[in-house]
Parts: structure tokens; C-alpha cells; sequence
């Protein structure tokens, strides 16, 4: 039976006179992998901003986990972010003083999670990322690889409910970007968290369950709609 | 690839029977498309008539079949003459996409359409390909990647032109 836990309709954003999203539909199943691809000013990011809650929609609503997004104020759409939504990036988001394992347990800390109980987190998500042996390592003593698994370590800490996850492999050469890829959703299938995985990379997307693609403020003919 | 010097490169690697040398042409090439017993001694029996291998006479072996055969100075040279070659990569403007763009542009029907639908086909191939590397031996892997690398460039190819319609439909209006 369905169960969606992102359900987009009708989304319209203009920045000026300049319309980014022009009428999107979107539904995304729980602990499904979605591939959000597009050229660069297809409304890609503003789509992602506006499902993540970084950005009001002009129109329309988001209901993200039973929570609609549209009908809180920045604030409140803050807190849900930090609670139920994880984040990675292509680039620079880990803090270089920190050591792995304080870079990971910093969102529970936000979150007011006791320190004790925030490292054996911590611990254990570096360990399910094949990391238990870096965590006293600072970022700039590990390979870029290590490092975006760290980054994804951190993301998960918090046991989101969606993981947007913003060209995660794109800094990284073919093997390794393969390696953290296969790490990241090997974990995230078996702890049933939703990705919304946003590429340019066609093989980056194709280990995804489907993709929609981004075309001039809307989805793109076949794959727009529902999952499947 | 050229599945004849494919053959020649395995006997080059050692003597061998026929019955051993299919299973080998299997396990490193056959991913795609193993290679029928018939195929094995009509391409051995026209590397003997150009002299690339020559039988070791009657042995036994693991089939049915008693030949070994191995590589000649002859075919050694073609061989190697084989392998340091570049290939030449294949003419991509040729491609049918490339005419049903074109077509498609000039008959005024939808190019656009006729792009996501090749695209949607391809992205859905690609992830069928990565569902089969997941536990795949290292060789099947590599060739799956190979060809997860010329997909990927199909892609490519159709996102560039999905960009350009308007500008190539100007182009093919002129010379029509």
C-alpha cells in the first residue's frame, strides 16, 4: 500500500520575473530512493529547497511526514530540518578542528542529546559507515572519501526521515565515488530512510529506485508523478 | 569485439583443447553472449588455415576432444599486431537517434518527446546494469561498467541536443 512521506502538489516559486517552479506534482514513498536530475536553472534546487523547507513555495503545499512544511513559519520549518531531515553536500561541510566522531555527534548535540549518549551514536554510525577506526582522525587526515562518509555518517546521526543528499559523490574520483555511494545506500536501505539524491550523474542515479528530471520549472514528460 | 581474436589471445595464453577453451571464453568474455561449441571449432579451424595455430596433436583433456592446439609465430605477431592497435572509436553521428532527431525535426513531429523517451529507456537500462554489478565478479563488474560508460555518453549526447532543438531545427529547416 502506498505511504508516502513527501507529497508535493501544485508548487509554483518565482524569484523577480523569473518563474522557477511552474506547477510541480511530486509524491515520493517512504523509504524509497528518488533521483532528482536536471540541467543547471531547471528549478532543480529550488525544487529541493522548497521540499526540504529551506524555501517557501509562491503556491502550493508540502507535506513531508505527515508535517506540511507550507503552513509553518522559517522557525518552526528550521526545527523540522534539524529533527527529521539530514543533509549532504558535494563540498566543505565538515568542521576541519573537529575529529570524526565530534562531527557526527554535533547534530544530537544541537538537538540537546546528552554529550555521553551522543557519542555512542556517534560511534555506532561511523561504524555502520566502515569508519570505526577513523573517528579520532580530524577531516584533514582522511580521504575525500572517508570524509563524505563521515559527512554522511553526521547527516544519519539524527535518524531522519528524508536524506537529501546533493551530489554526494561528486568531488570523488569513480571507485571511490562508487564506494560511498554503495556504503550510503547500503545503510540508508536498511534503516528505511527516504534519499531524494540530486545528480547530474547519470550512474550516480541509475542506483536509485526511479528519477524524475527537472525541465524548465517542471517535471520532465515520463517522469513526472507518482512512484510507480 | 572481435570474438576470432578474442579465441587467438586465449590459445596465445596457453595450449589448450577446444572443450577447455570455450569454458574460458565463457567465464572471462561470455558475460553478454557465451560462445556455442560449433562457433569454438569453426573459428579454430580457420585460425589453423591462416596459420595463427597449429595442433599439438592427441591428447586427452577435460572433454570429449583430443587437439590441443597452440599459437604460431604467425599468429603471435597478428595478434599482438591486434592488441597495440587503437581502435577506432565507431561513428557516432551515424546512430539511429541521431537520424530520428533529425527526422523527427524535419517532419515537425515531437524531437523533445522522442528524447526523454530514449533517455527514460537508457536511465532505466543503467540502473538495471548497477542492480546486476551489485554481486558480481570482478570481470562482469568491469564490463558492465564499460558498457555504464557508453551509456552514459548516450546521455550525455541527448541532454547537448535536448538543449539545442531550436537551434538545430533552424539548421535542418535550411537544408531541407
Amino acid at each position: 500500500m502506498p505511504d508516502p512521506i513527501i507529497a508535493a502538489t501544485g508548487l509554483h516559486k518565482s524569484f523577480g520575473s523569473t518563474e522557477a517552479l511552474r506547477g510541480v506534482d511530486l509524491t515520493v514513498e517512504r523509504g524509497e530512493v528518488l533521483a532528482v536530475m536536471g540541467p543547471s536553472g531547471s528549478g532543480k534546487s529550488t525544487l529541493i529547497h522548497c521540499l526540504a523547507g529551506v524555501l517557501a513555495p509562491d503556491e502550493g503545499t508540502v507535506v513531508m511526514d505527515g508535517i506540511d512544511l507550507t503552513a509553518l513559519n522559517a522557525d518552526a520549518r528550521a526545527r523540522v530540518r534539524l529533527t527529521r531531515i539530514g543533509f549532504v553536500f558535494q563540498f566543505g561541510q565538515l568542521l576541519p578542528d573537529l575529529t570524526a566522531v565530534d562531527n557526527v555527534a554535533l547534530p544530537l548535540l544541537m538537538a540537546s542529546t546528552a554529550r555521553r549518549r551522543a557519542n555512542v551514536q556517534a560511534h555506532e554510525w561511523l561504524d555502520r559507515l566502515g569508519l570505526a577506526d577513523q573517528a579520532a582522525k580530524v577531516p584533514g587526515t582522511m580521504s575525500g572519501g572517508q570524509a563524505q562518509r563521515v559527512a554522511i555518517a553526521r547527516a544519519l546521526v539524527t535518524s531522519p526521515a528524508v536524506l537529501f543528499a546533493d551530489e554526494p559523490t561528486g568531488s570523488l574520483d569513480s571507485v571511490s565515488a562508487e564506494n560511498v555511494l554503495t556504503a550510503m545506500l547500503d545503510v540508508v536501505r536498511d534503516v528505511g530512510t527516504t534519499v531524494m539524491l540530486i545528480t547530474h550523474d547519470a550512474r550516480t542515479a541509475a542506483y536509485a529506485d526511479r528519477e524524475v528530471i527537472v525541465r524548465d520549472g517542471r517535471l520532465s514528460g515520463a517522469h513526472a508523478g507518482v512512484a510507480l | 569485439m572481435d570474438r576470432s581474436l578474442a579465441l587467438l589471445g586465449l590459445v596465445g595464453a596457453g595450449p589448450t583443447h577446444g572443450y577447455d577453451l570455450k569454458h574460458r571464453y565463457d567465464s572471462v568474455f561470455g558475460t553478454a553472449r557465451v560462445m556455442a561449441f560449433g562457433q569454438i571449432y569453426s573459428t579454430l579451424g580457420r585460425m589453423i588455415r591462416d596459420g595463427h595455430i597449429e595442433t599439438l596433436g592427441q591428447e586427452p583433456g577435460a572433454g570429449p576432444d583430443r587437439k590441443r592446439y597452440q599459437i604460431t609465430a604467425t599468429g603471435r605477431e597478428h595478434l599482438q599486431r591486434w592488441l597495440r592497435e587503437p581502435d577506432v572509436p565507431s561513428p557516432q553521428m551515424q546512430t539511429n537517434l541521431f537520424a530520428k532527431t533529425v527526422l523527427a525535426l524535419m517532419l515537425d513531429d515531437d524531437a523533445d518527446a522522442l528524447l526523454d523517451t530514449q533517455r527514460t529507456a537508457l536511465l532505466g537500462r543503467m540502473r538495471q546494469l548497477t542492480t546486476d554489478k551489485a554481486n558480481a565478479p570482478l570481470l562482469e563488474r568491469l564490463a558492465i561498467d564499460h558498457a555504464l560508460f557508453h551509456i552514459e555518453a548516450d546521455l550525455r549526447w541527448i541532454d547537448m541536443t535536448s538543449a539545442r532543438l531550436t537551434d538545430m531545427k533552424n539548421e535542418v529547416s535550411f537544408h531541407a
